[in-house]
């Protein structure tokens, strides 16, 4: 994408721009100059260069450009719902400079051929940096292996595998695909959770499913397959990295495969930090979910989790879903909740506003973290003379009701209508090009 | 009463005031001419996305017996056309001016997302949703035991009574509004099923769970309720090993109907799997209740739709 409003005179490049007195990780106030796409300096009451345009930042948090390791951008073949233009678009406005986009597309993500389509488009439509994820098994369907080393040797350069929407449920097929990403540093990511254990399951299985009559989605199906590959991550030497962890039970196993050493990373979603499956209760689909919502408990456990650390990163599982899909009955509407425009504002008001979270955890959970389970080298910097000039300036001070109707999404099934949410994303900066201003989308 | 979707709604004054109103449609129907003018001039959809024979005719004989317009719609005939959803069907309703709208859905929360998703503005009468409410069956029910154990007295609740229930809670709609109502009455309820059947997370509801049935019966309950095990619903199978062992378990049999106390009635909400949850000379004996049931649902449901549709109904049928 080009933001030619931002060129340079006479050259192609971006023109220069000057954070000016925002806090770098929330810390002290510092200014950043962005020149030619990298960070140039980085201190205070830094000289404006002459054809430099000015930000200024005073209160806002400034951060590395976010990462979503945990992206569905629906296209190709579902671009009823989303397109890579308006993901990447919606990304761009939740202060996103690079998404992993799921591979359960149609086609599915499966071949070299698909992935570098989609990396392709991103380099044509998108807003922020486009990564492939591919999938472990062809046509996700949890039978034979997808050419991962095609993929990974492809010009999408894919590191992260993934069914999800479906488990790799299969003990020896999951053990296979965790052998085989090690020659070249791919990561497979796991969606836990056991079919058997979760056939026709609607809701997460409490005291609410009970009184709803809707059938069960025990956490022990989440978390038996945790279980399982943690011990298969550590049999085989592999790198492993748990989607959506949604359970107290799941934080304490993957606490407890990190104590012992194991190479396995987790994400918690956005709504998994604050809505509970008490939400259920009015049969509004736009809470159906997979993993589904939790209980309190739950909640509290994932926050502790991300707060000790246990939990590595916060991913979206942005899933957009057309109006009809989720108009209906609960047992016929689909699963997913879109979340790239609100992601920030939940970790702000479920962690940081709490005290559980530092704004340079933030950076390490939404940016650095993510970017390098991903392997995307370009992203996820330490902001620091020199780094790629991926940049987001943030608000923490401003309050507003979510409002679906002004997402860059195509889809509307956000859960955080009308929830009051802090803070703004007042620039995002991909390149050293400027792709939001105070929450626009800057257009071509 | 704005809609009739859970007994979670209702207090104890509504539903007191729906089988007070239950017992004068009764009184009605025992009259010459049984047809009431209550509601000349209303329409009254049924709109069936699930079989039940039993229930649609029940509300529409209500319906007739006040004098409502009748339209059916169903999934399994040709009403409602494949692939239209409930929103679809919903705005066609609405379009056609119906005047109340009596769902039964296989999905939980069908009748309250068509209360509250604002796409048609009558009131609904919920006629079961899959596995979560059947709260009219509930009424009838309660009706029913009120008629036997708590005779005369059009303001009693079910206060000091003991109701157990049998069988299948899990994918029973009727167990939970029967929990729900029967409590709010001021019964108690001792729910029995083997352990798979019993919903996690049932522990929270107001009521008793066992595993033994005979242990129950042995308490001398005053009313027992069979449920039909619905074993079409039985998703990943396993429940119970053999209809045989749960036949033996949590049948009732021909002895134990024999250990129940003299004046304790035997209830089933149909359709019925004779010889497998109820022994057939259980059902036929002159303790059950069960064809009873069956004319307390019109009495109930009558009351119901008069409820929500009768302009004088604050001041009590006449
Ligand atoms: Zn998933």
């Amino acid at each position: 994408m080009t933001a030619d409003q931002n060129a340079s005179p006479g050259g192609t490049g971006p023109s220069p721009l000057l954070i000016r007195g925002g806090r770098p990780y929330g810390e002290d106030v510092q200014d950043v100059l962005l020149e030619a796409g990298r960070i140039t300096a980085i201190g205070t009451d830094l000289e404006v260069p002459a054809d430099a345009e000015v930000v200024e930042a005073d209160g806002c948090i400034v951060l590395p450009g976010l990462v979503d390791l945990h992206t569905h951008l629906r296209e190709p073949g579902g671009e009823e719902a989303e397109t890579i233009e308006s993901g990447t678009r919606a990304a761009a406005r939740g202060g996103f400079t690079a998404v992993h986009a799921m591979a359960n597309t149609l086609p599915v993500a499966d071949t070299a051929g698909v992935v570098e389509q989609v990396a392709r488009r991103g380099e044509t439509d998108g807003w922020c940096s486009v990564r492939p994820v591919g999938a472990v098994t062809v046509g996700l369907a949890g039978e034979r292996l997808a050419e991962l080393d095609a993929m990974a040797n492809s010009r999408a350069k894919v590191r992260v595998f993934s069914d999800d929407g479906k488990c790799v449920h299969d003990p020896v097929l999951m053990r296979r695909a965790l052998e085989y990403v090690k020659s070249f540093d791919g990561v497979i990511a796991q969606h836990a959770q056991d079919p058997r254990l979760t056939e026709g399951a609607q809701m997460h299985e409490g005291v609410v499913s009970a009184e709803l009559g809707l059938a069960g989605w025990p956490a022990v199906a989440e978390e038996s397959i945790i279980a399982r590959d943690v011990l298969l991550a550590q049999h085989v030497g592999s790198r492993l990295h748990v989607c959506h962890l949604s359970t107290a039970g799941s934080v304490d196993i993957v606490r407890w495969a990190k104590e012992r050493g194991i190479d396995v990373t987790a994400e918690v979603t956005p709504h998994h930090l604050l809505l509970t499956d008490e939400t259920v209760r009015e049969f509004d689909a736009v809470f159906k979910v997979n993993p589904p919502l939790r209980t309190a408990e739950d909640v509290q456990a994932v926050r502790d989790g991300l707060a000790d650390g246990t939990i590595d990163i916060v991913a979206t599982d942005h899933a957009p879903h057309p109006r009809d899909a989720k108009d209906r009955e609960w047992d016929q509407a689909a699963m997913g909740m879109t979340g790239l425009e609100t992601a920030l504002s939940l970790v702000q008001l479920t962690m940081v506003d709490e005290g559980r979270l530092t704004w340079r955890d933030v950076a390490r959970v939404l940016s650095e973290k993510p970017a390098e389970i991903g392997r995307d080298e370009d992203q996820g910097q330490v902001l620091e003379p020199g780094a790629p000039a991926h940049v987001l300036v943030w608000d923490p001070r401003s309050v507003r009701a979510a409002d679906p109707a002004e997402h860059a999404s195509r889809s509307r099934n956000s859960p955080f209508a009308g929830i009051e949410l802090p803070g703004m994303n007042r620039l995002t900066v991909l390149e050293g090009r400027p792709t939001v201003r105070d929450g626009l989308v800057v257009e071509q | 009463m704005r809609h009739f979707i859970s007994i979670a709604d209702l207090d104890r004054d509504e539903a007191i005031a729906v089988l007070a109103t239950a017992e004068h449609m009764a009184e009605t129907q025992s009259r010459s001419i049984r047809k009431l003018p209550t509601l000349v001039g209303t329409t009254v959809v049924n709109l069936f996305f699930e079989d039940s024979t039993r229930t649609r005719i029940s509300f529409e004989a209500a319906a007739k017996r006040l004098s409502a317009d009748v339209i059916n719609f169903s999934a399994k005939g040709s009403s409602i056309s494949k692939g239209e959803t409930l929103k679809d069907t919903a705005l066609t309703l609405q379009a056609m001016g119906a005047d109340a709208v009596v769902v039964r859905s296989g999905s939980s929360g069908a009748a309250h997302l068509l209360a509250h998703a604002g796409w048609i503005d009558q009131p609904i009468v919920n006629a079961g949703d899959g596995a979560h409410e059947h709260p009219t069956q509930a009424m009838l029910d309660a009706f029913t035991m009120r008629r036997h154990l708590r005779p005369g007295d059009p303001t009693a609740g079910l206060d000091g009574l003991h109701v157990v229930i049998v069988g299948d809670v899990l994918h029973s709609r009727v167990a939970r509004s029967n929990v729900l109502l029967l409590t709010l009455l001021g019964a108690r309820v001792t729910l029995v099923a083997p352990p798979a059947l019993v919903p996690v997370g049932a522990s929270a509801w107001p009521c008793e769970i066992r595993y033994d049935l005979d242990e129950a019966l042995a308490t001398g309950p005053d009313a027992v309720m069979m449920l039909r095990v619905q074993s079409e619903r039985m998703v990943g199978g396993g429940f119970f090993p053999t209809a045989g062992e749960y036949s033996r378990r949590y049948g009732l049999t021909t002895a134990r109907a024999a250990s129940l106390p003299d004046h304790a009635i035997v209830m089933h909400p149909g359709p019925m799997n004779r010889g497998f949850e109820i022994a057939g000379d259980v059902a036929d004996s002159p303790r059950s209740v069960i064809v009873e049931q069956v004319a307390s649902g019109v009495f109930v449901r009558m009351a119901v739709l008069y409820h929500l549709l009768a302009t004088d109904s604050r001041e009590g049928p006449r």
